[in-house]
């Protein structure tokens, strides 16, 4: 028996982008503790290059797909996308966060290593395919977050936005646990696969299965901010580092929604007709929630939280329709949000400058007379998170209604439509202040953009508007991989 | 054998019966057959040793917290080596390579916290201003009196 | 006889004291005492499916649950002396700097 458990070589080569990132992970905060009061930039960019290195790994493995390590990992197309995806975040919020951590003098390898080992949970929830790993996956990556979060340890606003995403975050894993513990108890297997087979049978209760996925989906519906789970989402974005919240904002949120499709694809398929009408609820009331809310807003960052709840909630729509047209919107979706929440963060952060004293919507005023660079940046960000056509926005948005429509969910595409409306105005209320107001105290004596977050601001912005014009330079991949191996 | 629940557990209840009839016996035996000094000698919670000061809600520096904290991760880690154990036979110089991987990811976490100075007590006293993490985690002054006053 | 049901109602137990004790305390260190709880209620079910099945897969989950909720344990500790120290409570009602 014991001698098949003997990993070969192919598996190992599936499970390397995790093994990089955890030794660079590793090195980082070693050389971190070792280098003592020396600058700590270089270690930015040796984290850079691990991620980079996992990233080829994880492209690499693609060549490959297949199960390993008696099937609780899985590589395939569904699976390689969130982990690129992942990885990309974790590039940019190092490139976002560099020049930020050295004006707050607090540039350490720690916040390096941080990252790095947050992206390996992600990574490793992006693959997973059995439910040890998702719960490991999602500790890994929610422990360092925590942290991450109240990173500026003698700022208050850090202080109370870790308290309150490590509470909130850790009673939701714990029901996903209780959930998880009830899956094992009725099926008598945590593999993804053998659970679907299990459920299929129709032995097992399945008024327990049904409690036991809900209590599944609230963790995950907490990860990705959906209501009624997604109250700690504006405390945390507003109360933590710009860099932060953007990382925190996508990487996290992708991760979730890959585990929460093929969870709720794989395994709980055959009780679909329990779970479709209470996602359908759930993706209107994100939706409508976070709009709404959006609307009052005067601060960025939470305004851009509350966007972020509301875009989870287009996804929502686009998991709801459990169909291969739904999972490739969720994908592309996930993708071009990333970029965008990614780059509208990075503008954020370049605008609050140390101490984060400038966050108010109203801060931004006349910035178009002042700094035209970071204005045209977020005017294409602004137009595609509002769904203008040739903006990565649009097609998200366009995929994710269509595959409403194709499962026949005409009233919640409709309903999201509307919802997308109101969006508009309290994104292009940024762009008239940035426009057609007087330049205020805010923008009197701007800042340079550094070297690393021009780098960010670009990819993000070029990222989507090329997502805009040839969406299917992953469309493509999206559509392939979005049968899931089932 | 015995089927029945009462059965299985009246072992456990005999024993209840006994620990409480012992316990109220004796205490009630030199409640009444005691001979009853009262005196300040005798009223102190310690006849003999060192004489007790302050309260006992005493509040601990919070460097303790970090090192019992600390304990707690490391020992809580070792418990991987239970399952390792019982199937290390079975799986030979596999599962010790594997298990060095692991043994070398904690130590790298050791080395970082010693590196980092959270084992260090005293280095407070001889350098104020060092690591951040010793800055942040043991203030100079450890709780400030009139904050405890005011979470009590 | 104890059957798997006794176990099934002990761990739902704990999971209802644990959520009641988050919703309805104010100290924060008895809410991560009350979010412990719940981590226990999962694995008193977990050990009991896992002798229910008669697999292992259980228990080796049970540890990684130990495991993790110490590190998680640890980490909010941490966090919560962080803020003990700049603002002097550990009262969840007090951390109202971010409000909508």
């Amino acid at each position: 028996m014991p001698a098949n458990f003997m990993p070969s070589a192919a598996e190992y080569f599936r499970f390397a982008p995790e093994i990089i990132l955890t030794i660079v992970g590793t090195l980082v905060m070693i050389l971190e503790a070792m280098t003592g009061d020396r600058d700590k930039s270089s270690l930015g960019y040796v984290s850079l290059l691990g991620l980079a290195a996992a990233m080829a790994a994880a492209v690499a493995a693609n060549n490959d797909p297949g199960l390993a390590f008696q099937s609780m990992i899985i590589v395939d197309g569904f699976a390689t996308f969130f982990r690129v995806l992942v990885l990309g975040v974790g590039m940019l919020t190092i490139l976002v966060s560099t020049n930020y951590l050295s004006e707050a003098k607090a540039n350490s390898g720690d916040f390096y290593a941080l990252i790095l080992f947050s992206v390996v949970g992600q990574s490793l929830m992006a693959c997973a395919n059995e439910l040890i790993m998702i719960f490991i996956g999602i500790e890994i990556s929610s422990i360092a977050s925590y942290i991450l979060a109240g990173y500026l340890r003698d700022d208050r606003r850090n202080n109370e936005s870790a308290l309150k995403y490590f509470l909130m975050g850790s009673f939701a894993t714990a029901f996903l646990l209780y959930g998880v513990a009830w899956i094992y108890g009725l099926t008598g297997s945590t593999n993804l696969g053998e659970i679907r087979t299990v459920l299929s049978h129709g032995t097992a209760p399945t008024a327990m299965v049904g409690i036991s996925a809900a209590l599944m989906l609230v963790g995950l519906a907490f990860k990705v901010s959906a209501a009624p789970f997604q109250v700690w989402a504006p405390d945390v974005y507003q109360g933590s580092s710009a860099p932060i919240s953007a990382f925190m904002s996508a990487g996290p949120k992708a991760a979730a929604f890959a585990v929460m499709v093929r969870v709720f694809y794989t395994s709980f398929d055959s009780i679909s007709n329990q779970w479709e009408p209470v996602f359908w609820i759930m993706s209107l009331a994100t939706m409508v929630i976070g709009n709404f809310a959006a609307l009052q807003q005067r601060n960025i960052k939470r305004m851009l939280a509350y966007s972020s709840i509301a875009h989870a909630g287009y996804v929502m729509v686009a998991v709801t329709s459990h169909s291969a047209v739904g999972t490739a919107a969720v994908m592309f979706y996930l993708a071009s949000y990333c970029l965008m929440n990614i780059g509208a963060f990075a503008v954020v952060t370049w605008m609050a400058r140390d101490g984060e004293k400038f966050v108010e919507v109203d801060d931004f005023s006349g910035l178009a007379q002042k700094q035209p660079f970071v204005t045209a940046i977020l005017t294409v960000l602004i137009l595609s998170l509002v769904g203008v056509p040739l903006t990565g926005g649009f097609f998200g948005k366009f995929l994710v209604f269509k595959a409403a429509i194709d499962s026949h969910l005409m009233w919640l595409a409709i309903l999201g439509l509307l919802n997308s409306a109101v969006a508009a105005y309290y994104y292009l209320r940024v762009l008239v202040v940035m426009y057609f107001r007087e330049p205020g105290a805010s923008t009197v004596n701007l800042p340079p953009v550094a070297g690393t977050l021009r780098v960010a601001m670009l990819v993000t912005t070029l990222g989507t508007i090329a997502l805009g014009i040839f969406p299917g330079l992953i469309l493509g991949f999206a559509t392939q991989s979005s049968t899931l191996g089932k | 054998m015995p089927t029945t629940l009462l059965e299985r557990y009246f072992p456990v209840v005999l024993q209840a019966i006994l620990a409480f009839a012992i316990g109220t016996l004796l205490i009630g035996a030199s409640a009444i057959l005691g001979k009853r000094v009262r005196n300040a000698v005798k009223n102190t919670a310690y006849e003999c040793g060192m004489t007790p000061y302050g309260t006992a809600k005493e509040r601990f520096s919070v460097k303790f917290y970090l090192v019992a904290m600390l304990f707690i991760l490391f020992d809580i880690e070792a418990i991987f080596l239970y399952p390792w154990a019982v199937v290390f036979r079975d799986l030979k110089m596999f599962a010790f390579f594997e298990m060095l991987v692991f043994v070398i990811l904690i130590l790298a976490g050791f080395f970082y916290i010693y590196k980092k100075g959270a084992l260090d007590w005293t280095a407070e006293e001889l350098k104020p201003v060092q690591h951040k993490i010793h800055v942040d985690l043991m203030p100079a002054d450890p709780v400030p009196s009139e904050k405890v006053t005011h979470a009590a | 006889m104890i059957t798997i049901n006794h176990y099934m109602a002990v761990s739902a137990a704990l999971l209802l004291i644990g959520t009641v004790g988050v919703m309805t305390r104010r100290n924060i260190v008895v809410i991560l005492m009350s979010i412990e709880l719940i981590l226990n209620a999962v694995n008193v079910n977990l050990i009991a499916f896992s002798k229910y099945h008669n697999q292992v897969t259980g228990q080796v989950f049970a540890i990684f649950v130990i495991a993790v909720a110490v590190a998680e344990a640890a980490v909010g500790l941490g966090v919560l002396i962080a803020m003990f120290r700049n603002k002097g409570t550990v009262q969840a009602d007090e951390v109202d700097l971010l409000k909508w």
